[in-house]
């Protein structure tokens, strides 16, 4: 890099990425969730009209890593064309990262007053395999967080990229990825705890975990960590290195005959998509209190998918809008028709696909469009002419 | 290759610069190496897919500057032959060089792009959801490597040259338009737009003037003459109007190999040719 003079700095054109609106509505977000919702949770007393509980902070602090993960599956799926199904291997291993350095926090207070983690003593393990080394520091936890899941995306996605694998090809192999990696960690001699996985966290940098305050910070978190991500997305997707994503997108080989290399490209988008979805993991394992196998699903892999499609691909605040109206429909039809909700989501799935191919963010656009009845419509030429004639 | 085939060599074309043959010259790695005045070498070029030969010892030359055009029946490999060059298909046998130097069997298809070779397809392809600017945008010669586009940006004289190709393929109203709105005809002029972007030295057109009016096509022909001298083209047609407008050499293929080669006038009255056209 060599910035010639007249450049504008970069940490300004981060924040050019948003319009002044865009970075209103970001204002009210921040002031809701790091303001607000500490207020309302922690001073407002149980029993006032406001009071937030914390079901409600354990869930919105839930779905605002899930939306995270949907910003990061809409980065390679609706801008680069990737459709990953296995993207919850990613979320898992971060999860599974900081919930290493959770299950040494426990310290001796487990069931078995010991060093290691109680399933290791169940296990008769005397002492912690290599892996486990560090993580007792929470430094190194953040950095296994980044750093795992970004090098097994990195050496996965070189070679499927490089052997040209795409479209359904790839998103069965990354199907194949995720599911290997769960059986690898139903395991109990892999060393993560089997398919109980990791619970019973007791402490967080000292802090009780289940403690409201710990818990306000870690929603906190989970919000700034979405509005980061959100603006690194806009800024990728705004930038010259977007517009070539875009295009590997809609015509590779043209890419390829003008001397980009699509390896690379669609290598530091499937990277950082990880490495995104990795932070979600880890800002909800403290969140929910558990990781165990089942994360890494297949089921779940495609869920993050149909939230990013009822939300409306290639547009970043429509996967947001998705993972909250699925999740929380997931929660209250989980609590009233248990064994409704996949149908439902099947359901959703084929209908979002036929009738929305844009989600709701694509349907509010052109209700919006209908309403003004102007000529300039989102449908292009064609549907503004046939609306002047019929006018 | 029979050195009488080649052309004498001329001094007085300044894009040359690679210095004489009779002197020596210094080479950086990756530059073309013209001092022989040929820039495209094809030699035994074999292709095979699943038994069927596609190409078969198909050997060619383009001299630097020239303006070629390459035509033949369907499936006398035209296509393959710019998949070979392009690095998209392997030969099974033969050597492409470019210039002098440069081995394109060893080469990936965007580093054959970055020596100096642009193609266009036979069907329009551009980027249907990016704006005709940013299609050019795109495609203009710079520095190509994921790190340097995730900062990048637009200075004058990238402006500047992205406005001027705009005139050159009369799209200069239509630069905010979304390519995918185009007419077709607009489209092939989008693609060779994008092609003069990268500034090429050899340039690749498979069927340039398709589904043009016969305005459009003339104009096209208007344009690569121009380009012929600065450039080297090849163009692969069917229009034999069109053919004979470029007035270049001809070079006619037929079942993976060159049957025939001159001007038009000479390839048309070719006994071989003419069977080969009409006698099936």
């Amino acid at each position: 890099m060599s910035p010639s003079p007249a450049r504008t700095p970069f940490i300004v054109r981060l924040g050019n990425s948003f319009d002044a609106r865009s970075w209103g509505m970001v204002g009210v977000f921040a002031a809701f969730a790091l303001i607000a919702v500490p207020i309302m949770h922690l001073v407002l007393p149980a029993d006032h009209p406001l009071h937030l509980s914390t079901w409600f902070i354990t869930l919105v602090g839930k779905i605002l890593c899930y939306a995270i993960v949907a910003v990061a599956m809409d980065l390679i799926w609706g801008y680069g064309g990737i459709l990953s199904l296995g993207h919850g291997l990613f979320f898992a291993l971060g999860g599974y990262g900081f919930g290493m350095y959770l299950m040494r926090q426990i310290g001796r207070d487990g069931s078995y007053q010991s060093d290691l983690p109680d399933f290791m003593v169940f296990l008769d393990w005397k002492e912690l395999p290599w892996f486990w080394i560090g993580s007792d520091s929470f430094l190194w936890a953040v950095l296994l967080v980044l750093v795992v899941p970004a090098l097994i995306a990195f050496v996965f996605g070189y070679f499927a990229f490089r052997s040209r694998i795409k479209g359904v090809y790839f998103s069965i192999i990354t199907q194949a990825l995720t599911y290997a990696a769960m059986l690898l960690f139903f395991r109990n001699e892999t060393g993560f705890g089997g398919n109980n996985g990791f619970t019973d966290f007791k402490r967080i940098l000292g802090h009780p975990i289940t403690a409201p305050e710990t818990r306000v910070v870690l929603f906190a978190l989970s919000a700034l960590a979405l509005i980061g991500t959100l603006l690194l997305a806009r800024y990728l997707v705004r930038s010259k290195f977007g517009r070539v994503l875009t295009a590997i997108r809609d015509a590779e080989s043209r890419v390829m005959f003008i001397g980009y290399n699509p390896l690379w490209y669609k290598l530091f988008v499937w990277t950082l998509s990880a490495m995104l979805c990795a932070v979600a993991g880890a800002l909800y394992v403290p969140q929910v209190g558990i990781i165990n196998p089942s994360e890494m699903s297949v089921g779940n892999s495609i869920e993050i998918a149909i939230w990013v499609a009822v939300g409306g691909r290639g547009t970043l605040i429509g996967p947001v809008i998705g993972a909250f109206l699925v999740n929380l429909a997931k929660s209250w039809f989980t609590v009233s028709f248990p064994e409704y909700w996949l149908f439902f989501l099947g359901t959703l799935f084929i209908v979002a696909t036929l009738y929305l191919p844009q989600g709701v963010v694509g349907l509010w656009s052109r209700l919006r469009a209908r309403g003004r009845g102007a000529g300039a419509t989102a449908d292009g030429p064609a549907a503004a002419v046939a609306k002047g004639v019929g006018a | 290759m029979n050195a009488a085939d080649l052309p004498a060599p001329n001094g007085d074309n300044p894009d040359w610069d690679s210095g004489t043959a009779e002197l020596g010259h210094i080479l950086k790695p990756g530059q073309l190496d013209l001092s022989h005045k040929v820039i495209l070498y094809l030699e035994d070029i074999t292709v095979s897919f699943d038994g069927f030969r596609a190409l078969n010892k198909l050997s060619l030359t383009i001299d630097a500057g020239e303006l070629r055009c390459i035509i033949g029946p369907n499936g006398a490999g035209k296509t393959t032959m710019m998949d070979v060059i392009t690095g998209k298909t392997r030969p099974d046998e033969g050597t492409v060089f470019f210039g002098q130097t440069i081995d394109l069997t060893r080469l990936s298809e965007p580093e054959i792009a970055h020596m100096g070779i642009g193609r266009k397809f036979q069907k329009p392809t551009i980027f249907e959801n990016h704006t005709v600017f940013e299609n050019l945008e795109l495609a203009m010669k710079t520095d190509k490597r994921v790190w340097r586009s995730l900062f990048a940006t637009l200075d004058s004289a990238a402006g500047d040259r992205i406005a001027e190709t705009l005139q050159l393929i009369r799209l200069a109203t239509d630069a905010d338009r979304l390519a995918g709105l185009l007419s077709h005809g607009q489209k092939q002029w989008l693609e060779i737009g994008m092609l003069l972007m990268q500034e090429p030295k050899l340039l690749l057109l498979d069927e340039p003037v398709a589904g043009m009016t016969d305005e459009e096509t003339e104009r096209t022909g208007e344009l690569f003459l121009s380009l012929a001298g600065r450039h080297s083209l090849v163009v692969v047609e069917h229009d034999m109007a069109f053919v004979k407008q470029l007035g270049g050499k001809v070079t006619v293929l037929h079942e993976g190999s060159v049957l025939a080669e001159g001007s038009l006038e000479e390839v048309q009255a070719d006994q071989r040719v003419i069977e080969v056209y009409l006698g099936r």
